[in-house]
């Protein structure tokens, strides 16, 4: 019974972290090539409702979902063209539009309000959901939620083991020297900042098409901005990325089990929900002390090297940049 | 492969950088291109490698007229430039760095690329670990990568602009070795861009001379150095003389310090230095040096033992109490410590008034900025901003932003980057200084410049220190004391 219960809540954390877990990754690549997408909360509220939308209308779910992607790209493209076209300051770029998207999501969604309408449907896996334990808790979901763990697999895996991820690195840490590696800077960083668009589009679709359903006033709301920091927190690495997501839900999930506990009834709500962050920040703080180095000193230079690697994040060096080809 | 340039121009506005340069490049041979700061040496590397496109001009390739407008097609043609701050990716390994520059294919070959990287590097003795990540690298070995980069790209000519700012002396002995190689043995070009006269006259075959964006000369090496100075300045420049000046009372005074540090700590420092005097600190980069100059500005902290500046105890006070009593400290890094890059000449001047009103007055700061433009002969105007001034000028406009009475001036690596001229115009108002009783306090990797400039010179080594007068020191001797102690100090 213990059991059973613990396999049910990890399950639903995998699927309520999914928008999270896109959003998340899609900022990841972005980033990772310089640019940042600031807008993300209000890209994620216009491409929920739009691919609510278009599910309800069409009645296809799958319409729905590409044309979330496809509103995601497109704001993804409106600050790639902005940052790096016109070399305006992306921050200043993407909050602009963040506004504007969660204003014109909110208008334009006016006539779905609290329609009920199509969801992803519920597809276990054949046989890998038989497996016990992993089985129910990763392979027991719908397609947006397969979708966000695959990004974050492929995600790593493009960045780190193939060439093109390399010069993805490359022109995010530093332009000028993938540059002179003939590497066309500003079209690598206009597809990757456009295919994270999409993927934070998919993000917003998940939520109104599988976790939240359907379209109302504030629907998505905070989400973005959740996903941008966790993409901080993360270090632009796909799998810390990851696991700060999972982390994130599993404290989410701890909060509203604790909080039905009677030991906690008096506990505001507002500390479950805003534990997470002050947790991770202490993480943080703690995997950068200087004791972490000592320890890392202690131990063979190869080891703490891949130890060092993989517990810290840093930033690309050419992010927020716009590189200007002499 | 013969390269030639022919009649290069590039103008940038109203500047003209190249204004017509002609140059031929054999096989086989190291070409010096020789000039002082801003001769527009950088630019017609630049133009010939691929990162500015020349306003006219052509390069030939073997007789052939080829074009490229990227560093990526100028390699594919053979021409590779190493830049001074090594293009490369500092929080990535040194094998994805290198791995990066080739062809197109979905998984990079690992196994080739490590392969490659060890074979190349065991050829010109260069000892890279390619897991490692090139922030733990110096900036020696970052070139060292670049040079392996350029070679496994068919690179036949390899330009190299200023390679030797900020390397340590055995790293230079092995680029030096390596060039050699490349160009006697390999018979590739090398072409060795510089403003030292020593380096060029060790290295090099032949020389063009560059100033103002011409071709001032062209030469045979060896060639008399007094020639070539004439080339560069248009004019030969008498060697530096010593001016002695009476040491006057004892301004500061270090008993017993200790500066602690994570990596290394200077111990138990006496120390003083008189109204008037020039003390050198020479030493390997971190050997405490810059840990103990900094302690006698009051930016570092000190665990034990006293400071006095003119007898008034400042131990543990605050870099503006060092202000007060007439102390100033010019770091080594202009850009990063020393000035603002992205504002202007005024507003630094502005920034400096410490003692101004609440208001600024923009007409005094203007007047004053142009007072200390022309009088440090500062190439810039009142609204430039800081970071659009080349390397000497920036040490001019720091030299400018300095109160104009000061009892101690610590400086780290004045003239560092600097060419000859501008070196020896830094020096002249330096030592004017000490003549209003200004002691000076220095930290100089050139020991030429420790010999001819200081009246003592204090050599650390490991955090100890060891004293030597200047007059009766050669430079033989005082490279001995910084590398040879440092090999029993450990």
């Amino acid at each position: 019974m213990e059991t059973n219960f613990l396999i049910q809540t990890l399950a639903s954390i995998v699927a309520a972290s999914t928008p999270v877990v896109l959003a998340s990754i899609g900022e990841t690549i972005s980033e990772k090539s310089g640019v940042i997408n600031l807008s993300l909360d209000g890209s994620i509220a216009l491409s929920a409702m739009t691919g609510f939308a278009v599910a309800f209308t069409t009645g296809s779910v799958t319409l729905g979902m590409l044309a979330a992607m496809a509103v995601g790209a497109l704001v993804a493209l409106i600050i790639a063209f902005a940052s790096i076209t016109l070399r305006q300051e992306q921050v200043a770029v993407g909050f602009v539009l963040t506004m504007l998207c969660i204003e014109l999501a909110d208008f334009l969604g006016n006539p779905f309000v609290r329609r009920p309408g199509p969801s992803v449907s519920h597809a276990p896996i054949p046989y890998l959901s038989d497996i016990p334990i992993l089985g129910p808790v990763l392979f027991n979901h719908n397609l947006i939620v397969y979708l966000s763990i695959l990004s974050v697999v492929l995600a790593w895996w493009w960045t780190h083991k193939t060439q093109p991820g390399l010069k993805l690195q490359g022109v995010g840490e530093r332009p000028e020297s993938a540059f002179a590696r003939g590497v066309n800077v500003h079209r690598l960083r206009f597809v990757y900042t456009v295919i994270g668009g999409a993927l934070v589009g998919l993000a917003g679709a998940s939520y109104s098409l599988s976790i939240k359903l359907g379209w109302s006033h504030r629907h998505t709301s905070g989400i973005g901005w959740i996903a941008l920091a966790i993409v901080i927190f993360g270090g632009w690495s796909p799998w810390r990325v990851a696991v700060g997501c999972y982390l994130f839900g599993l404290l989410k999930a701890l909060g509203s089990i604790l909080q039905r506990n009677s030991a906690f009834v008096n506990v505001p709500t507002q500390i479950f929900s805003s534990a997470p962050f002050a947790l991770m920040i202490f993480a943080l703080l703690l995997l950068n002390s200087e004791g972490v180095d000592r320890l890392l000193a202690l131990l063979p230079p190869r080891v703490a090297r891949q130890l060092d690697r993989a517990i810290r994040g840093r930033s690309p060096g050419g992010l927020g940049q716009s590189f200007i080809q002499e | 492969m013969k390269v030639e340039l022919v009649d290069i121009h590039k103008y940038f506005g109203p500047v003209r950088a190249n204004d017509g340069i002609s140059m031929t490049i054999e096989s086989g041979t190291i070409h010096g291109l020789l000039g002082e700061n801003g001769a527009g040496k950088s630019t017609l590397m630049k133009c010939f490698s691929g990162y500015q496109s020349p306003d006219r001009g052509v390069v030939r390739v073997d007789g052939r007229p080829v074009s490229f407008d990227s560093p990526a097609e100028a390699i594919a043609h053979g021409i590779g430039m190493l830049h001074q701050d090594p293009l490369d990716f500092p929080q990535m390994q040194i094998l994805d760095n290198f791995l990066l520059a080739f062809e197109d294919r979905i998984l990079p070959d690992r196994r080739k690329g490590r392969k490659v990287l060890r074979e190349l590097g065991a050829r010109f003795q260069f000892d890279l670990d390619p897991d490692a990540e090139v922030t733990s690298l110096t900036i020696g070995e970052r070139q060292q990568l670049e040079i392996l980069r350029l070679l496994a790209l068919g690179a036949q000519v390899i330009i190299l602009d200023e390679p030797t700012t900020g390397i340590s002396a055995p790293q230079k002995e092995k680029l030096f070795a390596t060039l050699h190689r490349l160009a006697e043995q390999e018979g590739r070009s090398v072409v060795f861009v510089s403003h030292k006269l020593e380096e060029v006259e060790e290295l090099c075959h032949h020389v063009t001379v560059l100033r103002h964006g011409r071709v001032t000369g062209e030469a045979e090496m060896p060639c008399p150095v007094s020639r070539l100075v004439e080339m560069m300045f248009g004019r030969n420049l008498p060697p530096a003389e010593r001016v002695s000046v009476q040491p006057g009372q004892t301004v500061l005074r270090l008993e017993g310090v200790t500066v602690p540090s994570y990596r290394l700590q200077v111990q138990d420092v006496n120390f003083e230095i008189r109204a008037g005097e020039v003390v050198g600190l020479a030493g390997l980069e971190g050997s405490g040096q810059r840990l103990f100059l900094r302690a006698c500005a009051g930016l570092e902290w000190v665990s034990a033992g006293h400071i006095h500046v003119d007898g008034q105890e400042l131990t543990g006070a605050s870099y503006q109490r060092f202000l007060d009593a007439g102390v100033a400290y010019t770091p080594a890094n202009r850009m990063e410590e020393g000035l603002v890059g992205a504002l202007t000449l005024s507003e630094h001047f502005a920034l400096v008034d410490r003692h101004g009103s609440f208001f600024l007055d923009w007409n005094g700061v203007r007047e004053r900025a142009l007072k200390g433009i022309a009088h440090f002969n500062i190439i810039g105007r009142p609204d430039d901003p800081a970071a659009a001034l080349s390397g000497g000028n920036q040490q001019r406009l720091m030299l400018a932003l300095l109160p104009s009475h000061l009892r101690l001036l610590l400086m780290e690596h004045p003239t560092r980057g600097l060419d000859v001229e501008s070196a020896r115009w830094i020096w002249q108002q330096l030592l004017a200084r000490r003549e209003d009783g200004t002691a000076i306090l220095f930290i100089s990797a050139d020991l030429d410049e420790l010999l001819e400039r200081s009246d003592r010179i204090v050599v650390f080594c490991g955090g100890q220190m060891e004293s030597v007068h200047a007059c009766d020191t050669t430079v033989e001797q005082l490279g001995y004391l910084i590398a040879g102690k440092g090999q029993t100090g450990g």
